[in-house]
């Protein structure tokens, strides 16, 4: 058969088989291709038009153009929202420098290290409920273990998630717990990579201390950095479980993110403004498509140099 | 097929109407349940449970289904008198209801629904959704009986449904505080000021409040509202004819300045659900709570006894104004999509029946107020009160609640702005101005 094959005209197979090599990829790909075109690129064209419309869900979608958008502009809600991104963004980037530091820490042979490693791995395979409610019982003003603790240094009872100022920070520094973790996590498998014929030839020109982590270790964990910061940023953006356990946006809306207050407008009990929510949404969806495009775009250069 | 009827339910008994948008399951103790059609003729599914992490909801199991056994049972009794009719029934969770019902109104309907009444069900009727069943309403045994609810199932001259429980709103004090610091149920509104002086002096607080989920406050504007300008204001202004910078709205607010400066209410209330401000009344940090009946029963479980609990009605504050009181009210409809109209307007006159009435709502079921007035209530010490209050007290009208009779997305904005002024009082102004700038836009 085989020598039958081989002397077949190119003609003669059939056109399946003549295109095998550039159709089979993409034959594989379908399923993928068709499942992420139908639940999320087509919903994210369909949530952009419902933005411009006037609708709840039930009677008739009314076309009102941008005004969904014009409305937005004099939110003060969305405003603050849009401040609480952006404080989420930055301070949520300390869970990448905790984790490194945390896993140069857990990066050595010690006994029971293991047990280490998984004990501070731990947060993160909690559920982002459980994160939640644990901190807001820590925080409680009264009966909390941290205004127990500043007690113990003669300061008075915080009420951090009841303070407008501090709801916020005290959100994201719940959220940073399982962060680091996760960062951590990305870290340690980073720092197995490094090579140690490098730190070696470091040591021998005399890198130690912080110009040999600045110089040598953390070039080297580049990778790691890189999908650390972007599992980060997209988790700052998409921060709602903690908010809603924690908060529940309160108090009176101060700790509200885009995603919260998107879900706030269109699905909660009292909201059912499809299209007020489809422009939050589309507004997040930009600024995350920002992000997006430059990850993608430096991961390609990153290829290209190769 | 012919002659099936589908059962919708939800209803709860010592809960308000739902409040937190999401995971309800951590907040929500299993008091509310809903009943959905299963595809098994019948068959009574399961309810998607969820685990209630709230500090009253560790006793009492039996009491805890009894919202659900007595929807069953009531079916059951409806049954038996039509033998001919063949009922499913599907429980479910009440958070998961408020989603659900605009998707099962639109298809496949169930042929009775349950919802809310007053300004929580005219999305459903403006959409067309609800049947108009005035009809009903013109038949003797409901137009005698259910006069004083007809005014809430009553949107644009018709009315869209059936009453089947409602409860009062008031205040619960702690009895043994007041005998200690000798004093007694306010008759007026320096009464009620001078008691909370004095029990602001004696170290506590006049009354606990857990606002973090924003409609407990909504709850003391309405009553605020009622007592000092009146309940046709209140509506008016539920109807969106008044602005929030009204001097009117700006007495209201002032009162409840008086309040908020003379620490009445609970530190960090703000923090708080309303199940936990509980124990500051059930420890004594705080005398009163003002609240639906249904705090009575976590308020009996965590171990306050008649003697240490009672009840008052909120006192006359604007001696012109006659008094008015929330009284929530939960209800029956039949879907506009329903296949068997004839038969669920037989369950609805079952429903409203005297008897049933007075069955549903006795003390081993729900354990809240008849609607009909014929119906005999069970012979509950807040129950009786209520009862009277309601019936012979309530002159000036009755109202449903602030987030039922606001708009939704007013109520939403408004009862944020409550919130924010019962902790910085200061900044009235900005959040008036807020509120009449939503309030331009809703209407």
């Amino acid at each position: 058969m085989a020598t039958a094959t081989s002397t077949e005209t190119p003609a003669d197979r059939g056109w399946y088989k003549r295109n095998e090599i550039a159709i089979t990829p993409w034959l594989f790909l379908a399923p993928a291709i068709l499942f992420f075109a139908v639940y999320v690129i087509i919903p994210i064209f369909q949530s952009i038009g419902i933005s411009f419309y006037d609708w709840d869900g039930l009677g008739e979608a009314r076309f009102v153009g941008v005004d969904n958008y014009v409305e937005l502009l004099d939110d003060s809600a969305f405003e603050v929202s849009l401040w609480n991104n952006l404080k989420w963004l930055i301070f949520y980037l300390l869970a990448i420098p905790a984790g490194l530091f945390i896993a140069l820490f857990l990066n050595q042979t010690v006994t029971g290290i293991r047990i280490y490693k998984s004990l501070f791995f731990f947060p993160f395979v909690l559920s982002q409920v459980v994160v939640g409610l644990v901190f807001s019982w820590f925080y409680l003003p009264n009966e909390g273990l941290l205004s127990n603790f500043l007690g113990w240094f003669g300061m008075g009872p915080v009420n951090v998630l009841g303070d407008p100022t501090w709801a916020t920070y005290g959100i994201i520094a719940a959220g940073l717990w399982p962060q680091t973790a996760y960062c951590m996590i990305l870290y340690l498998t980073g720092l197995n990579a490094v090579d140690p014929e490098q730190v070696e030839a470091a040591r021998l020109d005399g890198a130690r201390g912080w110009k040999m982590l600045w110089y040598v270790i953390i070039p080297q964990l580049k990778p790691a950095t890189f999908i650390a910061f972007v599992v980060t940023i997209i988790g700052a953006l998409r921060s709602f479980d903690l908010i809603s356990i924690m908060t529940n946006g309160g108090p009176f809306g101060q700790t509200r993110v885009l995603s919260f207050y998107m879900f706030e407008k269109a699905l909660s009990e009292y909201g059912f403004r499809m299209g007020y929510g489809a422009a939050i949404a589309t507004v997040l969806f930009f600024i995350m498509l920002f992000f997006i495009a430059y990850f993608l775009w430096s991961m390609w250069k990153e290829e290209k140099g190769r | 097929m012919q002659n099936r009827v589908s059962l919708f339910g939800t209803h709860f008994i010592v809960e308000h109407s739902g409040r937190t948008p999401c995971v309800p399951c951590l907040r929500r103790p299993l008091r509310r349940l809903a009943l959905l059609p299963s595809r098994q003729a019948g068959h009574l599914q399961a309810a998607i449970r969820c685990l209630a992490i709230s500090r009253f909801s560790s006793t009492h199991r039996t009491r805890r289904h009894a919202p659900r056994a007595t929807m069953e049972a009531m079916i059951a009794r409806f049954q038996a008198e039509h033998p001919g009719l063949n009922i499913e029934t599907t429980v479910i969770d009440r958070e998961a209801y408020k989603t659900q019902i605009r998707n099962f109104l639109t298809a496949d309907s169930p042929d009775v629904a349950t919802w809310y009444a007053a300004n929580r069900m005219r999305p459903y009727v403006e959409a067309g959704l609800f049947e108009d069943v005035s009809d009903l309403w013109e038949e003797e045994a409901i137009a005698t009986n259910l006069a004083s609810t007809k005014g809430a199932m009553t949107i644009d001259g018709k009315q869209w449904g059936v009453p089947y429980t409602y409860y009062q709103w008031g205040v619960y004090y702690r009895k043994d505080i007041y005998e200690e610091l000798g004093l007694t149920e306010p008759a007026n509104w320096d009464e009620f000021k001078s008691n909370c002086q004095a029990i602001v002096d004696s170290g506590r607080s006049c009354f606990t409040i857990g606002s973090k989920f924003l409609w407990t406050a909504g709850g003391w504007f309405d009553y605020l509202n009622l007592r000092t300008n009146g309940f046709d204001f209140h509506m008016d202004m539920a109807a969106g004819n008044v602005e929030w910078t009204d001097d009117r709205v700006r007495a209201t607010f002032a009162n409840w300045r008086e309040l908020i400066d003379m620490g009445a209410f609970v530190e960090n209330h703000q923090n708080y659900s309303w199940q936990e401000a509980l124990p500051f009344m059930v420890n004594g940090e705080s005398a009163g709570y003002l609240m639906g009946n249904f705090a009575v029963a976590p308020l009996r479980e965590a171990g306050l006894t008649d003697d240490q609990l009672d009840f008052y009605q909120f006192p006359t504050i604007n001696p012109g104004v006659e008094y008015a009181e929330d009284a929530p009210t939960d209800t029956f409809h039949i879907p506009a999509n329903a296949a068997n109209k004839e038969a669920a307007r037989e369950f609805l006159r079952f429903v409203v029946s005297a008897n049933e009435q007075t069955e549903i709502n006795n003390g081993s079921n729900l354990g809240q107020l008849p609607v009909n007035a014929s119906s005999s209530i069970d012979d509950d010490k807040f129950l009786n009160e209520g009862f009277a209050m309601l019936s012979s007290n309530s002159t000036g009208g009755v109202a449903q609640f602030f987030d039922r009779d606001f708009p939704a997305e007013m109520a939403a904005e408004a009862m944020q702005g409550f919130q924010e002024f019962m902790v910085f009082p200061d900044n009235l102004d900005d959040i008036l101005n807020r509120l009449e700038k939503v309030r331009q836009r809703v209407y």
